[in-house]
């Protein structure tokens, strides 16, 4: 079993989500048989293959480096949840 | 129910038969008495209303003016607010507007609403999504069925005549498949092709913004008008838009369809099977040469883009931590608290589980296991096409390995959801443009779609091959 008790803790704490008793084992079960499943690309013999990160044909194209005056912190912070004078507003992280 | 295309309505409207107040009263009336499919998140007549309003006083000549278009609830957009079927997003109205969106609005189509679909565009059957699952509007009274996913919503919007068209996109399948359960024609063009900006992102390398429609003309209007280059997006491409609709062409004679054996999967049904093969055969009549092909490394596309799509979904998702926008929990006694309550509580299941493994095989030891191998695997699946393509123009293979499936099936099941992907990743991770178009019944008379596939930027030919087979179902 590769996904135990811990190492789901250890997961959860990385993506910073939470997880209850209940769901650390529906998740261990979970993530356990998608990694079999993924296991047969083990099968697939990859030696001196380059990783394929994009897959686009088309040659990016440069644009101009020029600056551009895109203040928009008001609109930005429309959605906050919680903000104070044009800063987002999050619990204390300083003693 | 006959069901108007959006090519004739241009004329009747262009003609004055039908006025845009009428045209959009019509449709208004059939999303009020179709409420119980529940296909869209937000739905405003009064919006709708304001639109044709402003639509009367512009005189200007617009490509799709007063046309009503749903559009998926994972583009962003100024007028409605914007979930992606997420709890974390449930509160947030976007202060700007995606790409493809904007042109739709500036070609003067109406917005008649934001449809449903899987959290974060995460499924196969929109039954993942926050707001409750979209009821497919083919099923049989007492036995609904899924309208297939994540652009499930929107699929079920064209097939229901909500409206002339709708926008999807698609990571592995989510445009092709729902079109598929739901009897439209879907296409997903070249990665690149269409701008991601505004799009909430999903997997960065495989996400790509397509079209749903009642028909392929109609789908060659509509994919010409969101196609396009923008520089906000990197990936987006700098390739000249051909005029598909213009183009058309149902003339295959002297072409060459491949036709991989890979395709041909144990436990695929019968019907599926057969529509298949009837649809060789038309293309053969029609002078086309069947070339039998190989894409030798389709078993391992699923394995491959379920290691990929979670990888880069984490990455994604972790811009949802409750400081900037959406959701936020009360429980936010420290930072950390503050983060770990949001995400627990704003995300979904499916949508946690992905973010899980996604970081599982980024975390440090197994990058290289599964990250890396799978990006290598990647590489030879896109090889295979290359090669493929040199011996034939496009491809063609079923669409998915069955009809639509009843509502919460496969619900605890997560692999077997996943193989409903297995005929539309492969292209998926290659880039490739692909349509479904519907071909075919199954014995509970329930549409089979075909699907399509072409070299990169090559949407003319699939689109012309499209055209050819739907006008020989007819």
């Amino acid at each position: 079993m590769k996904i135990d008790k811990n190492t789901i803790n250890k997961i959860a704490r990385l993506s910073r989500i939470k997880l209850d008793d209940k769901e650390s084992e529906d998740y261990i079960k979970d993530l356990n048989s998608i990694l079999d499943w993924v296991e047969q690309l083990n099968e697939v013999n990859t030696e001196n293959v380059e990783p394929l990160s994009n897959i686009s044909s088309s040659i990016l194209p440069k644009r101009e480096d020029v600056s551009k005056d895109t203040n928009s912190s008001e609109e930005i912070l429309e959605n906050a949840p919680d903000k104070l004078e044009g800063f987002f507003v999050v619990p204390k992280v300083v003693e | 129910m006959s069901k108007s295309s959006l090519k004739q309505t241009l004329k009747d409207l262009d003609t004055k038969k039908i006025s845009i107040r009428e045209l959009n009263q019509d449709y208004l009336k059939r999303i009020k008495e179709n409420e119980n499919l529940n296909v869209f998140i937000h739905f405003s007549e009064e919006n709708v209303l304001k639109q044709i309003d402003n639509l009367e006083k512009d005189n200007s000549a617009k490509k799709l003016k007063g046309i009503p278009i749903a559009i998926k609830d994972l583009f962003c957009t100024k007028s409605m607010p914007t979930t992606a079927a997420s709890k974390i997003l449930e509160n947030f109205n976007p202060t700007y507007e995606s790409f493809v969106t904007q042109k739709l609005l500036d070609e003067g189509s109406i917005f008649v609403g934001k449809t449903n679909l899987d959290e974060f565009a995460m499924g196969s059957a929109t039954n993942t999504s926050f707001f409750g699952n979209t009821i497919n509007p083919l099923s049989q009274e007492n036995e609904p069925l899924a309208p297939g996913g994540s652009s499930g919503g929107s699929a079920a919007a064209v097939a229901a005549d909500l409206c002339l068209g709708a926008t999807g996109t698609d990571t592995g399948g989510s445009i092709r498949q729902p079109a598929s359960f739901c009897g439209v024609v879907g296409i997903k063009p070249t990665y690149g092709l269409c701008s991601r900006w505004g799009i909430a992102a999903f997997a960065s390398s495989l996400d790509q913004a397509g079209i749903f429609s009642h028909n392929v003309e109609d789908a060659s209007i509509l994919l010409q008008s969101i196609a396009g280059f923008d520089q906000r997006d990197s990936t987006s491409a700098k390739v000249d838009i051909p005029n598909y609709f213009e183009d058309l062409d149902d003339d295959l004679n002297g072409k060459t369809v491949g036709i991989p054996k890979e395709y041909s999967i144990d436990g695929t049904p019968m019907e599926i099977s057969q529509i298949w093969e009837d649809a060789i055969k038309v293309l053969e009549k029609k002078g086309v040469k069947i070339k039998n092909i190989s894409l030798p490394h389709t078993k391992y596309a699923l394995p491959t883009y379920y290691i990929i799509a979670p990888a880069e979904a984490s990455s994604n998702l972790a811009r949802y931590d409750g400081v900037k926008y959406g959701f936020r929990s009360d429980e936010i006694d420290s930072l950390d608290e503050m983060y770990e309550n949001t995400r627990a509580q704003g995300f979904g299941r499916e949508v946690k589980r992905r973010i899980l493994i996604g970081t599982y095989v980024l975390s440090a030891g197994y990058y290289d296991a599964y990250y890396l191998k799978a990006q290598k695997v990647r590489k030879l699946i896109a090889d295979d096409f290359n090669k493929a393509f040199k011996e034939c123009d496009f491809i063609v293979t079923p669409t998915a390995p069955s009809a639509a499936f009843p509502l919460n099936e496969k619900q605890n099941d997560p692999i077997k959801m996943y193989l409903n992907d297995v005929f539309t990743v492969p292209a998926s991770l290659a880039g490739l443009p692909g349509i479904s178009i519907p071909f075919g019944k199954d014995q509970n008379n329930l549409p089979l779609g075909i699907q399509i596939l072409g070299k990169h930027f090559d949407e003319q030919q699939v689109f012309n091959a499209a055209v050819s087979l739907e006008r020989s179902y007819e």
